[in-house]
């Protein structure tokens, strides 16, 4: 368990440390290379708890697509450090009061688990994990059997949700604006359509 | 391994580590040896292509070119712009190299041959690989110069694209195997056409899929004729530019490792990784990792050819081709691939409940 225990820690320490860097950096360029490092490393936890799955999709969703648009974005700013840092100080007790609210939410939601017994709803059998089976197959089944309607509602929104971004910032080309970009015809270009050769007399010049 | 470091009066925890960070090291000594004589490969490719000799002077044959370079990188001086942003300059090379390197730990080189036999080795892959792009993304600000940054613009635009198909292709594989583990790809494919030949690629609805596959690594790798990061036309060395020394070696190998690492997903997927082409018993005399390098240096020379042969994309053209072509196209087989699979009843027997 030594190694199981060095490596909690190790993960744990690093989560948090950065997650404060996040907060305490004075460039957003770092406190997004910054939240980056702490998502690497709440992956590194997942793996430790067995759910590996879930550790993979956190890296891959949030690591490789999520932060590199933040970061994209956060680049091409041209921000004020000084000014962005003067709030600090007087939006520190909101952020602690937040904070505060969390971790109570946390508290007595672990607790709550703890003390056992309440049961929302009808469940329609064990969600525990089958032993031999592994992660993937283990959510596959709750997602795609137990909670497929759900699963499948959920869905449906986030399409809602990206068609309406796509309709908000979609702009109809303007009558009169810059002919478009017609692929086909720039490929079918070819070099004859283009160039003509020409081999003018000494002195003379050429008509196109 | 574990088993030998055991035996030597380890507990189980201790020896496991310790066997752990053995086979570690041994595999990437390996990858950089590969990468280093990959690296001679390429040139000599070029070189022949383009009708001279290419590197023939260190050593037989121009053999050791590669060690040469490393040493003269190795004995120059560090140059760090005063503009720069110091720590995240120095960082990012060492984030391209470390993640081109870590990929390799799901690898399977033969049978059992593999450092980290995950179920989720594909995501694995996957999750690393969308990594890689922070080496760029931050060389390219931290540099604080114009041309690097465009390049990391570029780069992290990219790369973001052809993951998606890339992500759209693996999905039919994985249909295919029924399993993320690479070594259970690549069993999967045991006499998979007409009970012969040993490779997903001659199936009709996988075929297409490993052609978008071929051309994305191309574009994840950022190689010709995708190299727009560092088209040097326009870019001077793209994200490279600030770079001197081992920074900048450590850059070039971790592309290089990224290439072969392309290269052995190509053979793994889809070419039947370390089993023989065809499923005839005389074939599996010679050892599976000698048909595993075989058929990754295949892909390689297919990399060395199209540098030499196609010229660079535009691109915009590059961002057509990625999600007008590429992406509804994956999309399509997705969904061609699991109606087939649905129809003929062809799953693995992780699907048996169907």
């Amino acid at each position: 368990m030594l190694i199981q225990a060095i490596a909690f820690y190790f993960f744990a320490t690093i989560v948090v440390a950065s997650a404060v860097m996040v907060v305490m950096a004075r460039n957003p360029v770092h406190s997004v290379l910054w939240l980056i490092l702490a998502f690497f490393n709440a992956a590194g936890l997942m793996v430790l708890l067995g759910a590996e799955f879930i550790a993979m999709l956190l890296v891959i969703v949030y690591v490789g697509a999520v932060a590199v648009l933040f970061l994209f974005v956060v680049m091409m700013l041209d921000i004020d450090f000084a000014a962005m840092r003067a709030g600090f100080s007087r939006n520190a007790p909101l952020g602690l009061l937040i904070a505060a609210i969390l971790l109570a939410e946390l508290l007595l939601g672990v607790g709550a688990y703890n003390a056992g017994g309440l049961t929302l709803g009808k469940a329609a059998g064990d969600a525990a994990q089958a032993a031999g089976t592994s992660n993937i197959e283990a959510l596959g089944e709750l997602l795609y059997g137990r909670y497929i309607v759900l699963f499948e509602i959920a869905g449906i929104i986030l399409l809602v949700a990206m068609i309406g971004a796509i309709v908000l910032t979609f702009q109809p080309p303007k009558p009169g604006a810059r002919a478009r970009q017609d692929v086909a015809k720039q490929i079918r270009r070819r070099p004859e359509d283009a160039t003509v050769m020409k081999s003018p007399e000494v002195g003379q010049g050429v008509e196109l | 391994m574990t088993a030998f470091f055991q035996s030597l009066g380890l507990p189980y925890e201790w020896a496991w580590t310790v066997a752990t960070l053995a086979a570690i090291i041994v595999i990437s000594l390996l990858v950089m040896f590969s990468v280093a004589m990959v690296i001679y490969v390429d040139r000599k490719v070029l070189g022949a292509i383009m009708l001279r000799r290419g590197p023939n002077v260190v050593g037989p044959f121009g053999l050791l070119q590669s060690f040469a370079d490393g040493l003269k990188v190795f004995l120059q001086e560090t140059i760090i712009p005063s503009a720069a942003n110091k720590g995240i300059f120095l960082l990012a090379p060492i984030i391209t190299f470390t993640v081109a390197l870590a990929a390799w730990a799901v690898i399977p080189f033969s049978a059992g041959m593999v450092l980290a036999d995950i179920n989720v080795g594909l995501l694995y892959i996957l999750a690393i690989s969308s990594m890689g792009v922070y080496g760029v993304v931050m060389s390219g600000w931290a540099s604080n110069s114009k041309y690097p940054f465009f390049s990391a613009m570029r780069a992290s635009a990219q790369m973001i694209s052809y993951e998606v198909s890339i992500g759209f292709v693996l999905v039919c594989v994985v249909l295919f195997a029924g399993t993320f583990n690479l070594s259970g790809i690549v069993n999967a494919q045991q006499g998979f056409g007409l009970g012969l030949i040993n490779a997903y690629a001659i199936h009709p609805l996988l075929f297409p899929m490993w052609v978008v596959f071929f051309i994305s690594a191309l574009a994840e790798t950022a190689r010709a004729p995708f190299d727009l990061t560092e088209a040097e036309s326009e870019l001077v060395a793209g994200y490279q530019t600030e770079y001197s020394s081992m920074s900048f070696a450590l850059f070039w190998l971790g592309e290089y490792a990224n290439i072969l690492l392309m290269c052995s997903l190509n053979t793994l997927l889809f070419w039947g990784g370390w089993l023989p082409p065809l499923d005839i018993p005389v074939l599996y005399m010679v050892p599976g990792i000698i048909w595993f390098l075989l058929k990754t240096f295949v892909f390689f020379f297919m990399f060395s050819w199209i540098w030499a042969t196609v010229p660079r994309y535009r691109y915009d053209q590059l961002m057509r081709l990625g999600w007008k072509v590429f992406l509804p196209m994956s999309l399509f087989f997705v969904a061609a691939t699991s109606s087939w699979l649905m129809a003929t009843g062809a799953f693995g027997e992780q699907f048996a409940i169907f």
